[in-house]
């Protein structure tokens, strides 16, 4: 389903840039194609651009630079009802004076569509969210799930081609969310639209997206499928900020081909690892490993490195152990391990061998 | 895609909150062990209830002496007053208080007859006039009674300075046959109890005592008693006798052993003694036995004149049976007059009549108080929906410097405020000026701006327009943008955004400002007062006029119960028609 | 009509004394002097140039004889009917002396809210020996309450500069009611009293004939006609100040006010406006007490009294304001403008020049009549 493709991507935005004050970029440089069909997350912490990106292309915002364009149109400067872009909010603004039904009723009424066809199409839409009996009722008499869940289907009741989500999920407990990132991605799939989907949340992001745009500081970090996301982050602040993360400072002591020893400040110890944002020998670097990829006292090849570490803590989770470590003399280091029978249990401060995989091991920009 | 999970939420289990309350109710439940009808126990063994409201009784007591003293407050300064309007809209004692003989006297006179009363109710204004004017209450109830009918006023005035004469041919008569009639000791005798001659003596005594000794003596003679024996025989006279010497009491401190009777106590005597009961002063044995069984015998012989023609002597207005219908009219401890007054209807001695038509006036200011405050109340949510709507949606620092502008009004004197309009307005005014010079209108031919409806409905507008941007800026302030953007990304045009969801959601603060401009402009006197001229006055400006001139405060009383009034009844309307829920100030 | 002749000639006699040195003269002490008199007064007047000239006139004097009274002033006396009533509700009396018109005086004594008073024993008598009910003379004292102290009078003003009237000024009342010759706006007060009588007078009903007439359904019906033939063109005023204020903003070209209002506009402010004396409407300002005042405090007001109406000090007044005083015997002894030096005669309402053709309100009548006309006057107002 996902396209990356300019010439069939069906939103488009082409060296966006964003301003409000004239003097700082919100947004700099934007090129983004998301393709028909496709659903696509921005993900980023707050004030990284990801809803300013959002609202650039429901028309809210203007662009200060730049092209957006929906369909190979461009649509800079259409207003935002003519666009036909279905959107729905974080804080679901349902119109608190109409029943759920006349909600839904809007966007219908606005196109001037018939009475027969908008109570058609008004089931249609209820009944997809599971929602069929609440027509009646009015916002403020509903939970905040069942309220985004008729955001949802007001947004999709005049059958937009493209919905934009605003954090939909930001004000509902786990649970709840859980279930609705599940239903939103059934719907999204089942009708075939085409969904950017902001979100602060990782997990949501990569559960739910076909790719996942991160955002910092106004520039996408790195555009990619979750599995890409979270096993070869490009940099280190798409490691830490996806998943959980080990890093471990050094300078890149050799370096050949897809393989290099990185030297650790602290301690002077070697470690093996990918090279992915270093160029030469010498070049500082931050490494990363996740924390499921590091393994106790490892059978790895003759020439591999291991690292001593000083068990700190050991935390019984359930389906997993995590143990926290002094490494390098970094007290952070964690590592995760399955719950197997034969794995195990440590106590504070025992001493112990670790090692990885070279290629789990990531040199990125310091 | 189908999983058990994607149900609603309602459905696939409780919430946290949901559960929480859940396992409260179960708890509850769980209390106590008795069976599902027996009453659920506390923990000691008295019923779960009785407890709660053992624990609540004290949490709101709590309650209650943390408000007391607003309740007090408000008590005093707010409810208090309201209820002493109902009250004097329809008090009237006064006439009663006043003149209680001739109330009673009156209670058979038909004013349909077209003839003035008889004799005794003449002769119950007289002594009812004389106690009144000893009392100087006979001008008070002249005044209220003029409110009524023209020319009681006077009448009353006059009256009380007439009616001393009032018997005085019978004094002179008795005083002729014998002079001891002249004498206050002589009277003392025939009419005090013993008990009041004992305790009087005491008085003077006392009186002298202090006298001897250089001391102040500031003591009322005692309350004077009527014997018993007298009272019988000589009913009229004793009662007057009576008022006489109470009034004598309290009004000039003097003891009636020193003070010559009124005429009418003289008038009263010859009523006595001339009536049915004067045989019986025949078989009389008490002190001043002699005198009286004198007088008893020369009566009949007696020069007479009626009291009507005495007090048609002292004014002839008491010949009119008008004058009489309205004191009858009005003759009840409460009265419906105000009101009646208060939508130009009257009562008059025939019932309630209409007004005639050149008094008619409060119908058409009550009118014209609803048709102006609504008229003020248009032009505000006019003028102020799209100000408040600018304020809630400039950037913070941007709307302080507007709101201020919209707050300095309220910095100035009203007084001031009002004059600059009326600088503004005037036909000689800064406006009239520019419009000159501009050639719009010619110099003869300057808008009348002030002194009319147009004037008091600009400077009220103005003065009451933050009242209405207020509110409706607070509640404009609680829309998210969010309700907008939703409407067009749902393909709502700007107006149709605005018409079909912001607007729905400002009516509370619309509701919210209507009501306090109305309901402020409805009572507004000082601005209609100095721009209304004559026809941009208000109803309030009468009820000033005669809380502050004509001193009818019953009236004033009755006119403020009907705004009251209105105000409720429209107030009704609204929760009826918009829904008091759809009110909000913030 | 007595009043007027009093007035008439107490006005020649202040022409005639006019230049003489007006001698001190001696007041007996009141009859209250040395009783414990209470050190605080509150005196409730009219605010502006009249209570400037009772401060001037006898207030500052006594004070200086008292140094241990403090005089607190409250400008209520538009309010005084109502305040009064207030007070004695409220069984709380916070004023202790209260200037009023003879009509509130009237109204005061009626409601018993005001101290009856054997004036006699309240002012005292003339230096030549005239008992003061002599001096003041039986058409001043309208109520038993009453303590007289001015004669003004209800006139008119007119701009001496409108282009329309082609050079005539008026000089006689009806003139007011004449809209061909004298077109413009009128400023006349918003109650019946003086409007209806000069209506009367103008549709030919003699000065003395006034109040029968006024009496009569069809005698206001009269009235309300003749002032019809100008409604449109007046503005209805209020207070004392508004006439002047419009005649001086040019938004009227004659009005009604108060003579002392007006002698301020032309002399004080040099306005182009002239007084028209005809017709002018005599009325009386004076003190009342308040009833169920304390004894000290009674006896202070009764020694300020004593003083403040003496002969001398009345006429004390009279170089402050132009209000004519309340004693015969004061008028030989007014003399000049206390800054301006102007000889004050002229402008007083009393002057025989001015006073040629003037009349009296009929206080008693329109105690009776007032409720009544009033609300016809108010309806026919809002019509």
């Amino acid at each position: 389903m996902a396209s990356t493709d300019s010439s069939t991507a069906f939103v488009e935005f082409d060296r966006v840039q964003k301003s409000y004050d004239g003097e700082t970029l919100v947004v700099k440089d934007l090129n983004l194609s998301i393709g028909k069909g496709e659903f696509l997350t921005m993900l980023g912490p707050s004030g990284s651009g990801k809803t300013t990106c959002l609202m650039m292309l429901a028309g809210f915002e203007t662009a200060t630079h730049g092209e957006i364009r929906l369909d190979g149109k461009e649509i800079n400067n259409i207003p935002p009802h003519k666009r036909g872009i279905g959107m729905v909010f974080q804080n679901y603004a349902l119109f608190p004076h109409m029943t759920v039904a006349e909600n839904l009723s809007f966007p219908l009424e606005v196109r001037k569509l018939g009475k027969s066809e908008r109570e058609q199409k008004i089931k249609r839409a209820l009944d997809m969210v599971q929602m069929g009996s609440f027509g009646g009722r009015r916002p403020t008499q509903l939970s905040g799930g069942q309220q985004q869940r008729i955001a949802l289907a007001r947004a999709l009741v005049f059958e937009p081609e493209l919905v934009l989500m605003d954090e939909p999920l930001g004000a509902l407990d786990k649970q709840l969310r859980e279930t609705l990132q599940f239903e939103i991605t059934r719907v999204a799939h089942d009708l075939g639209i085409t969904v950017v989907y902001v979100t602060h949340d990782q997990t949501e992001a990569l559960t739910m997206s076909d790719r996942v745009a991160v955002f910092d500081d106004g520039r996408i970090q790195q555009l990619a499928a979750p599995d890409t996301l979270y096993e070869q982050p490009q940099n280190s602040f798409v490691a830490q900020f996806i998943g959980e993360n080990n890093t471990l400072r050094g300078k890149v002591a050799k370096l050949s081909g897809d393989h290099c020893v990185v030297r650790l400040d602290e301690t002077g110890e070697e470690i093996d690892a990918l090279p992915v944002n270093v160029t030469r020998e010498g070049d500082e670097t931050l490494v990363s490993i996740r924390p499921e990829r590091v393994e106790f006292n490892p059978e790895l090849g003759p020439d591999a490195h291991t690292l001593t570490a000083e068990v700190l803590e050991f935390i019984y989770m359930g389906d997993v152990f995590r143990t926290r470590l002094k490494v390098a003399g970094r007290d952070d280091f964690i590592v995760k391990t399955r719950n197997r029978a034969d794995q195990t249990r440590f106590a504070p401060g025992q001493k112990i061998q670790i090692g990885w995989l070279p290629q789990d091991c990531r040199a990125l920009d310091p | 895609m189908t999983d058990a999970t994607t149900g609603p939420d309602h459905l696939t289990g409780p919430t946290p909150d949901n559960a929480l309350r859940d396992a409260d109710r179960a708890e509850a439940r769980g209390g106590g062990s008795g069976g599902p009808g027996d009453p659920v126990l506390a923990a000691d063994g008295t019923p779960l209830k009785q407890s709660l409201n053992r624990a609540l009784r004290a949490q709101k007591l709590r309650a209650l002496a943390l408000i007391a003293p607003l309740l007090l407050f408000i008590l005093v300064t707010f409810i208090a007053p309201i209820v002493d309007m109902l009250f004097r809209s329809v008090e009237n004692e006064i006439v009663v208080e006043t003149l209680p003989r001739t109330v009673a006297a009156l209670q058979d006179w038909d004013y349909a007859s077209g003839e003035a009363p008889d004799e005794p109710a003449y002769r119950a204004m007289a002594f009812d006039l004389m106690i009144a004017a000893e009392r100087r209450e006979h001008t008070r109830v002249g005044s209220r009674l003029n409110y009524e009918t023209t020319g009681i006023s006077s009448l009353f005035r006059k009256s009380g300075r007439g009616v001393d004469d009032v018997g005085e041919v019978y004094t002179d008569q008795f005083v002729e046959l014998n002079e001891a009639w002249e004498e206050p000791a002589t009277w003392v005798t025939l009419m005090a109890s013993e008990d009041w001659q004992e305790s009087h003596s005491e008085w003077v005594a006392a009186g002298e005592a202090a006298e001897a000794a250089d001391e102040d003596f500031d003591d009322l003679p005692p309350r004077f008693e009527v014997a018993d024996r007298i009272a019988e025989i000589l009913p009229e006279t004793a009662g007057i006798y009576q008022a006489f010497a109470d009034t004598i009491r309290t009004e000039d401190e003097e003891s009636p052993a020193e003070e010559e009777p009124w005429n009418v106590v003289y008038q009263a005597l010859y009523d006595d003694l001339s009536g049915q009961l004067g045989s019986a002063a025949e078989t009389y044995a008490g002190p001043g036995a002699d005198l009286l069984r004198e007088a008893a015998t020369a009566v009949p012989d007696f020069e007479t004149m009626t009291v009507t023609d005495q007090m048609i002597e002292v004014d002839e207005d008491w010949a009119e049976p008008e004058v009489w219908g309205t004191i009858k009219a009005f003759d009840g401890p409460y009265t419906s007059g105000y009101f009646l007054s208060s939508v130009d209807l009257q009562k008059t001695p025939d019932g309630v009549e209409r007004q005639p038509e050149g008094e008619r006036i409060y119908i058409l200011l009550f009118e014209r108080t609803l048709f102006l405050s609504l008229t003020i109340m248009a032009c505000c949510v006019a003028l102020g929906y799209p100000v408040a709507y600018l304020l809630s949606n400039l950037p913070m620092r941007t709307s302080n410097l507007l709101m201020i502008l919209v707050l300095l009004p309220f910095w100035t004197s009203l007084l001031v405020r009002t004059s600059a309009w009326k600088v503004l307005l005037q036909q000689q005014g800064v406006i009239n000026d520019v419009l000159v010079w501009l050639g719009i209108i010619s110099d003869g031919g300057r808008l009348v701006m002030i002194n009319n409806q147009f004037g008091t409905i600009v400077a009220m507008t103005h003065i009451l327009l933050p009242f209405m941007i207020l509110p409706l800026y607070s509640v404009m302030k609680t829309i998210p943008p969010s309700y907008v953007r939703a409407a067009k990304s749902l393909g709502a045009t700007n107006w149709t955004a605005f018409w079909r969801v912001y607007f729905p959601q400002s009516v509370p603060g619309i509701g919210a400002g209507c009501i306090l401009v109305f309901i402020l402009s409805i009572g507004y006197y000082i601005t209609p007062e100095l721009v209304g001229g004559t026809t941009g006055t208000f109803i309030s400006n009468r009820i000033a006029y005669h809380i502050s001139n004509s001193l009818n405060w019953g009236l004033a009383a009755a006119l403020g119960t009907i705004l009251l009034a209105v105000v409720l009844i429209l107030y009704w309307l609204y929760d009826k028609i918009v829904g008091i829920d759809n009110v909000s100030l913030g | 009509m007595k009043l007027k002749s009093i007035l008439m000639s107490s006005g020649a006699l202040a022409l005639m004394a006019a230049g003489a040195v007006a001698q001190d003269s001696e007041t007996p002490e009141s009859p209250v002097a040395g009783e414990p008199m209470a050190d605080e007064m509150t005196i409730v007047s009219w605010g502006g140039a009249y209570q400037e000239s009772q401060l001037k006139a006898y207030v500052e004097p006594y004070q200086e004889m008292h140094p241990e009274l403090t005089v607190t002033w409250d400008e209520s006396s538009g309010e005084a009917v109502a305040g009064m009533r207030a007070q004695s509700e409220a069984n709380n009396i916070t004023w202790d002396l209260v200037d009023a018109t003879a009509a509130d005086a009237m109204r005061l004594c009626d409601e018993g809210l005001a101290m009856e008073v054997d004036i006699d024993e309240i002012a005292a008598p003339a230096p030549d020996g005239t008992e003061a009910s002599e001096d003041f003379g039986e058409d001043m004292l309208v109520s038993d309450c009453f303590i007289p102290q001015i004669a003004y009078s209800y006139t008119f003003g007119y701009r001496t500069d409108v282009s329309d009237w082609n050079g005539e000024t008026p000089d006689e009342i009806c003139d007011v009611f004449d809209l061909e010759t004298f077109p413009g706006q009128r400023s006349l007060e918003r109650r019946p009293h003086n409007n209806m009588e000069w209506a009367l007078i103008c549709d030919g009903v003699a000065m003395e004939d006034v109040y029968d007439e006024l009496e009569t359904d069809e005698g206001q019906q009269r009235a309300f006609d003749k002032l019809d033939t100008i409604k449109d063109q007046t503005v209805w005023w209020t207070a004392g100040a508004d006439t002047p204020q419009l005649l001086a903003d040019g938004e009227v070209v004659f009005g009604s006010t108060y003579n002392g209002r007006l002698f301020s506009l032309i002399v004080e402010q040099d306005q182009p406006v002239e007084m028209m004396w005809d017709a002018q409407s005599y009325d009386l300002d004076g003190w009342v007490i308040p009833e169920g005042l304390d004894e000290e405090t009674l006896n202070r007001v009764k020694d300020f009294l004593w003083f403040a109406t003496d002969t001398q000090r009345l006429a004390d007044q009279a170089k402050y304001i132009s209000y004519g005083p309340a004693r015969a015997s004061s008028a030989p002894m007014v003399g000049q403008h206390a800054e301006l030096g102007i000889d004050m005669g002229p402008h007083m309402p009393t002057n025989p020049d001015n006073s040629s053709n003037a009349f009296v309100q009929n206080y008693e009548w329109w105690a009776d009549y007032r409720d009544d006309l009033d609300a016809k006057f108010q309806a026919w107002l809002a019509q």
